[in-house]
């Protein structure tokens, strides 16, 4: 296996405001990748980028709406065609917010509930295994993962969250009792309807080693990068 | 022209900052039964015609301003065009 294939390529695009990005490379170094941190500036995604992984953090100063005006940096429009040739797409916290503004994934983050920023370790429920970033778990596994944000409130109104239950796209939801924000029916991870673009409240970046808490996180990035892999090795 | 564009949260859509708002207008004395926070965008726009600069504006709502899976939004025209 080359080299390109047995760590794949990962992008990690940087918006003015990003804070995760270094946590997020850290961690998918940690778990086999070669990752890239990616200036919103460029238009285009490093050749032979194998997934991109949206980080947190506080992307054009949350201005008008949290991810609202990141969608317009040069480098979304090469992650959005990237994404629907089926791309493999991770965004945790504000790249969420992102990909829910950009049209990506359905709904929309509100502030919290409580109007509080919550900084703390959950417990979320996997709802799905079969997708590239969850297959390493099983559905009903419960991954102890922080969250920390002011605006993780997931919305979708009746219908949708109904059409989105019925495609099987609610891929993480809050075990009982810990929901931080108010996230209509739990909500803390949903995936488009082809499954490639995932995107999550909870930071598994911040949880890849038992000494920061837990290492569930590490069991998704791991998935991302199994998958990341395989589509690598398509590629060469 | 001038326009001015009102940003609601919509009707039923749990508003903290509203209910924060409104506990406190208690606190204070005033009898308020609600109240409800949106955004108030002001946009001067270079048109000639009204009925083009409104449907421009609209766009500007459903493409940036207003996220219409939470928000509704009103538009305000003032100035001649």
């Amino acid at each position: 296996m080359s080299e390109a294939a047995d760590r794949p390529l990962l992008a990690v695009p940087v918006f003015p405001g990003s804070n995760d990005d270094r946590d997020a490379v850290s961690a998918l170094e940690r778990v086999g990748a070669r990752a890239l941190r990616v200036w919103h500036d460029e238009a285009e995604l490093p050749r032979a980028t194998a997934a991109v992984v949206l980080p947190g953090g506080f992307s054009y100063g949350d201005y008008l709406r949290c991810g609202a005006i990141a969608r317009f940096s040069p480098i979304m429009r090469a992650v959005g065609p990237f994404a629907e040739a089926g791309g493999l797409v991770l965004g945790i916290c504000n790249g969420f917010q992102i990909l829910t503004e950009a049209g990506l994934l359905p709904g929309v983050l509100r502030p919290n509930a409580s109007l509080s920023f919550v900084c703390r370790d959950v417990r979320v429920r996997v709802e799905r295994s079969d997708l590239p970033f969850t297959a390493r778990t099983a559905v009903g596994d419960e991954l102890t993962i922080p969250v920390k944000h002011g605006e993780g409130c997931w919305f979708a109104d009746e219908a949708l969250l109904a059409e989105l239950d019925g495609n099987h796209q609610i891929v993480l939801r809050y075990a009982a009792g810990e929901n931080p924000n108010g996230a209509v029916a739990d909500v803390a991870g949903v995936c488009n309807e082809a499954g490639n673009v995932l995107g999550l409240m909870p930071h598994p970046e911040h949880a890849v080693d038992p000494l920061l808490g837990s290492a569930d996180g590490a069991v998704l990035l791991s998935s991302l990068v199994d998958a990341a892999r395989l589509s690598a090795a398509s590629l060469v | 022209m001038r326009a001015t564009i009102l940003v609601r949260p919509k009707q039923g859509i749990l508003d903290p900052q509203g209910q924060a708002v409104h506990d406190s207008l208690r606190h204070l004395g005033f009898a308020v039964d609600e109240a409800r926070i949106g955004r108030v965008v002001d946009l001067e726009v270079a048109a000639s015609d009204a009925s083009e600069a409104r449907a421009e504006v609209q766009r500007m709502c459903e493409q940036l301003l207003a996220n219409p899976l939470i928000e509704s939004y009103e538009i305000e025209f003032r100035g001649q065009v």
